[in-house]
């Protein structure tokens, strides 16, 4: 059977699965549809989580920016894993013993003010709307990659799946079918990950190939930093940047992580408190099985790419592929733009070096080189492809198709789930609209979820210019904005109403005003006031690395203003009380 | 009334916050400790041709931070029972 035939039987089966699931798990009541009823099993809310949290990017992405990034990519590693301890220890049992359905829910009743809901409705709407854009793109990216369709037709055949099952079922369809894809996409990113450490080290686990010994008898690493060096690249495993933003923006992605609400209301799923916390546990080792193995994979297909390329010894005339008898994945992956390929020097052999690197340069231009003649070398490649420079059967290559769309899809239902709940929830029923009933808020929940995912089809058809800056941007506002007034809220009984708006607010403008003065105002290009280049940040701290100082202002913000205004009334100071231990919280429904 | 008494109530908070800033400790020192600021002391010890820093940076961090949660999670079940305030 061809590879075509195959991509789609196996991401049909997938679909047929997800469009099973949306019907059984319809949702009848709010509880069902904000909740799940209450009644996901922690093991099955852990999946659901690490569905909900592991988006395209960490699926395809991930590893292509560990292959080039080397040890400076581990900032992302240590960021989006170290969040879920935050979650766990700090955030997600209280939150689920206070027993609502929603983040701005939490934040406007604990600081008893609908200003504070609706700033928690702003920030969330901002975050979660920028981090869908990118999925929408995903969605239609691999689409298009694997099954041979235009951008447009996958994004809206994605656009039809996510409407189907979030419509129908809430957070009850999402749940489960984030369920399912948890599996397909775990699955998918092991198994060429298991045959490639095989091929490289002999050792079937990737985590222990990574540090094993290659053919030849040399580290794996050791091996991967010599050909770099060879080839005027940087060390895969030497530092880059400077050790405090590194940490900066590690301590960022953390708070970011614990902050993003359509993580968080995940948690609102189980049946207990003690739950929550073990939960949280589940979620982080289903995240840390890819996690974990992104670096393997990523060292290993730069290797592997690398060598194909560089097959002999560098500098002489043998040493390079002739580009007529390039394998057949090169060819394939050239057709869609992420390899390119230009003979500079016209011999019909392919060098893939570092022109950029004055020191390499005399001794390229000694070996007859004419500059880096891999143009384009897409860092998704590193996923994408492995499979085939693994030489691996098509049924392998079919599933990562269907690993990759699923991986898109359940970041974007969960994130899509977050907004129209915001939407119906916290602005019509808790604000605006208090007298409607129950069916009438399902109602509108689902008409919200609808609005949603039309607004972010037309985000994925027109992208702003701004699409690839906006995850920094989404970060920056979950860990500047909502986790301390999240945090305060839990272990703090002295901040009060006016001292947790003007601490959203110091903190979301603050990391807006640091991210426009080097991306420019809105990104438009152009209008930055300062070169975004590491010697004009203030104290070396990237854009993307300012959450956790936007987070500190925000918590010394909240707690100056507090202590000038009036106290927190003695009910708000008894609920806080009462979310500080596990019994009592809202009993388990049934479904 | 979930509690005994105030003192109870307490008790229980106090060992909480123990437990979860000793925790955090931990957090922050496998990753902001040995993944980065320490890395080039830990390097001396070789780990599969790279240094020890580098693999708590890729690798090693995590596994810390899944038993930091297991920990906590059996930790805490352990005190609310203590004190009486379980959800079983």
């Amino acid at each position: 059977m061809d590879l075509q035939t195959l991509t789609y039987i196996v991401v049909g089966l997938t679909f047929a699965l997800y469009f099973g699931i949306a019907i059984w798990a319809r949702a009848g009541t709010t509880g069902e549809y904000y909740a799940a009823g209450r009644g996901v099993h922690p093991v099955a809310n852990g999946m659901a989580t690490a569905a909900d949290w592991m988006s395209a990017a960490s699926f395809i992405g991930m590893a292509g920016l560990i292959a080039f990034k080397g040890y400076d990519a581990s900032i992302f590693l240590m960021g989006w894993t170290g969040g879920y301890v935050l979650l766990a220890l700090c955030l997600a049992p209280y939150l689920r013993k206070f027993g609502k359905f929603t983040v701005p829910d939490f934040i406007g009743d604990r600081y008893y003010s609908s200003t504070a809901r609706i700033v928690a409705v702003i920030c969330l709407i901002v975050a979660s709307l920028t981090y869908v854009i990118g999925q929408m793109k995903g969605i239609g990216v691999a689409f298009s990659r694997f099954m041979d369709v235009d951008y447009s037709t996958g994004l809206y055949t994605g656009m039809g799946i996510v409407f189907f099952y979030a419509v129908l079922g809430g957070m009850k369809g999402v749940t489960y079918t984030q369920i399912a894809q948890y599996c397909v996409l775990i699955f998918a990113y092991t198994v060429p990950a298991v045959f490639i450490s095989l091929n490289l080290t002999g050792n079937p686990i990737p985590q222990l190939g990574f540090l094993s010994d290659t053919g030849d008898g040399t580290p794996l690493l050791v091996k991967l930093d010599q050909t770099l060096v060879d080839l005027g690249f940087a060390e895969y495993t030497a530092q880059k940047g400077g050790s405090f933003n590194m940490l900066m923006y590690t301590l960022s992605l953390m708070m970011g992580t614990a902050g993003l609400p359509h993580v968080i209301i995940r948690f609102f799923t189980v049946p207990k408190v003690s739950d929550a916390r073990t939960s949280a546990g589940w979620a982080l080792l289903f995240i840390a099985i890819l996690y974990t193995t992104a670096p393997a994979v990523g060292s290993m297909a730069r290797l592997n790419l690398t060598n194909t390329i560089q097959s002999g010894p560098v500098g002489s005339a043998e040493g390079n592929l002739v580009y007529a008898e390039r394998p057949e994945w090169f060819k394939n992956w050239e057709t869609t733009g992420l390899l390119q390929f230009e003979d500079k020097n016209g011999d019909g052999r392919i060098q893939y070096y570092d022109d950029t690197n004055p020191e390499f340069a005399a001794k390229a231009e000694s070996f007859g080189w004419k500059g880096n003649e891999m143009i384009k070398v897409d860092r998704d490649i590193m996923v994408l492809a492995n499979p085939e420079i693994a030489q691996l059967p098509n049924w392998v290559i079919a599933l990562v198709a269907a690993g990759g769309l699923a991986a898109a899809l359940s970041t974007a239902a969960g994130l899509l789930l977050a907004i129209s709940t915001a939407i119906s929830h916290d602005l019509l029923k808790r604000t605006f609209m208090p007298d409607i009933g129950e069916k009438q808020e399902l109602m509108a929940a689902r008409i919200a979820m609808a609005g949603a995912i039309l607004v972010a089809g037309y985000l994925g058809m027109n992208p702003p210019g701004f699409a690839a800056q906006v995850v920094a941007l989404a970060f920056g506002l979950a860990a500047s904005s909502i986790f301390p007034v999240l945090m305060m809220g839990i272990f703090s009984t002295k901040v009060n109403n006016t001292g947790a708006v003007s601490g959203m607010l110091v903190g979301l403008v603050s990391t807006l005003v640091y991210i426009f003065t080097y991306k420019g105002w809105f990104f438009v290009a152009g209008t930055n006031m300062l070169p975004n280049t590491p010697d004009n940040w203030f104290l070396g701290i990237a854009p993307e690395a300012f959450g956790a100082l936007g987070a500190l202002l925000n918590f010394v913000t909240a707690f100056v203003v507090s202590n000038m205004t009036a106290p927190v009334p003695d009910d708000i100071r008894h609920m806080v009380e009462d979310i500080r231990f596990p019994k009592g919280a809202g009993e388990a429904q049934d479904h | 009334m979930a509690f005994q008494s105030e003192d109870d109530k307490k008790a229980y908070w106090r060992k909480n916050l123990n437990l979860m800033f000793t925790l955090l400790v931990v957090w922050a020192l496998v990753s902001y400790g040995f993944g980065i600021l320490l890395r080039p002391v830990l390097d001396a010890i070789p780990v599969g041709g790279v240094g020890l820093g580098f693999w708590f940076a890729q690798q090693g961090s995590i596994y810390v931070f899944l038993a930091i949660v297991a920990i906590y999670a059996k930790k805490m079940r352990a005190l609310d029972r203590e004190f009486g305030v379980d959800d079983d």
